[in-house]
């Protein structure tokens, strides 16, 4: 049963030769990262003024989201660790500039030149000590603080992540938070295990209103497509090993549940069918705190 | 690998203070033509190391490029000039070759275009 790629291997292993055609050769792959891409374009809230920027795109791997920036008409430079899926990159011709290299060594780039930065499931493998000299902490910590360094003033960064569990989420949010940036993660459809996708939206600066987080999507009910009729639709990229869905918690405030609450819980249990107490006068009522 | 690149890369190593520019030894140079695009030439500008872009373009081999920078306002009325900075930044491929740290010397080589960026254990 195939496990999280980030627990398999190094990503410089993972991803060679023949991961790296299938993963670009699969058209459901494709489609995945492309759409991946165009959120993480969107989110990047780039001003509306056909200018083209200059953009950097992590873990550009094959150049699937770097395709998406072209399209955009942004010039992007694209960083990855892995040989062959730069190679694969090359063959299909892209349009940014590529380099090899590891982003927890640092991005390299100069002060303030990049006006926005994507990243397409990449970053959660940075979590992983993948030689005895890694070390996560430092890793996470030399890749925000170059990202925080080579963005322009108002600049954002958007990083679509995979990771393992909430430790490895707050994780990477604290490291992100200790370099400087502002922001959050937005979440599209979160009830769905499926398309449930997690974004990380960051800012350079003092928040404000153009740093306001955006909404994500199907929070509102609209287009929520929980598809369970998609048949054989595993995605092979992720697999979330707590499937913990975020539950609706009872928002307790200061003054307590309320006689409302326990009316209103007293009539479900009625409906269900439990013996319940007739609702007097004295239902609910405050106790001597000794009670 | 193009100069608009170069001219965004520094040195990563540990204990380099100014690893900026990395010189260029050129191996193989290749023109690619790319339709221009003013707003991003005029928005790039200002972003652009010119000393650095200047050296670099005269290795690739390229010598029309004014040794000081013009003014940003030369940008909208001179189109000669317009045509050169694309040419120079967006025009030349560096396919092979390396770029070489200003402070240790150390080279990252640059093979089909793709500058290898990654250090060394020692070197983080």
């Amino acid at each position: 049963m195939s496990s999280r790629p980030e627990l398999q291997a190094p990503p410089e292993i993972f991803y060679d030769d023949t991961e790296a055609r299938k993963y670009t050769s699969s058209s459901r792959i494709a489609e995945i990262q492309t759409k991946l891409s165009e959120r993480a374009l969107e989110l990047l809230a780039l001003p509306d003024d056909g200018v083209p920027r200059l953009l950097l795109d992590i873990g550009c791997g094959s150049g699937l989201s770097g395709e998406t920036i072209t399209e955009n008409g942004h010039q992007w430079i694209g960083l990855d660790i892995s040989h062959s899926m730069l190679n694969v990159a090359l063959e299909k011709e892209v349009e940014g500039d590529l380099l090899l290299g590891d982003m927890g060594q640092g991005l390299g780039l100069r002060p303030g030149v990049i006006d926005g930065a994507i990243s397409i499931s990449a970053v959660q493998w940075l979590c992983n000590a993948d030689k005895s000299s890694h070390e996560p902490r430092l890793r996470l910590k030399a890749f925000f603080g170059s990202l925080y360094r080579c963005l322009a003033r108002g600049a954002r960064a958007v990083l679509q992540v995979y990771p393992e569990n909430l430790a490895q989420r707050e994780l990477i949010l604290s490291y992100a938070m200790r370099a400087g940036f502002a922001g959050g993660v937005v979440v599209d459809f979160p009830h769905s295990t499926k398309s449930r996708k997690e974004y990380l939206v960051l800012t350079c600066g003092p928040p404000s209103l153009s740093t306001a987080i955006p909404n994500g999507k199907g929070e509102d009910g609209e287009s929520c497509s929980d598809d369970e009729s998609s048949g054989e639709e595993e995605n092979r990229t992720v697999c979330i090993s707590d499937r913990h869905r975020p539950r609706k918690k009872q928002k307790i405030n200061k003054r307590g549940k309320g006689r409302e609450w326990v009316l209103r819980k007293k009539e479900q249990m009625r409906r269900k069918g439990n013996v319940v107490p007739p609702d007097t006068k004295y239902t609910a009522r405050k106790r001597k705190a000794r009670f | 690998m193009r100069l608009l690149t170069h001219n965004m890369l520094s040195s990563n190593i540990k204990g380099v203070t100014n690893g900026f520019p990395l010189r260029i030894e050129v191996e193989k140079v290749v023109e690619k033509q790319v339709e221009i695009n003013h707003d991003f030439l005029m928005n790039i500008f200002p972003k652009i190391d010119w000393k650095a872009f200047f050296d670099a373009s005269r290795v690739m081999g390229y010598v029309e490029l004014p040794e000081e920078a013009p003014e940003p306002s030369v940008l909208e009325s001179d189109l000669e000039f317009l045509r050169k900075f694309h040419h120079a930044l967006l025009e030349l491929h560096l396919e092979e070759g390396a770029l070489v740290c200003p402070e240790t010397g150390r080279k990252f080589p640059v093979n089909k275009g793709i500058p290898n960026m990654l250090l060394h254990e020692d070197e983080v």
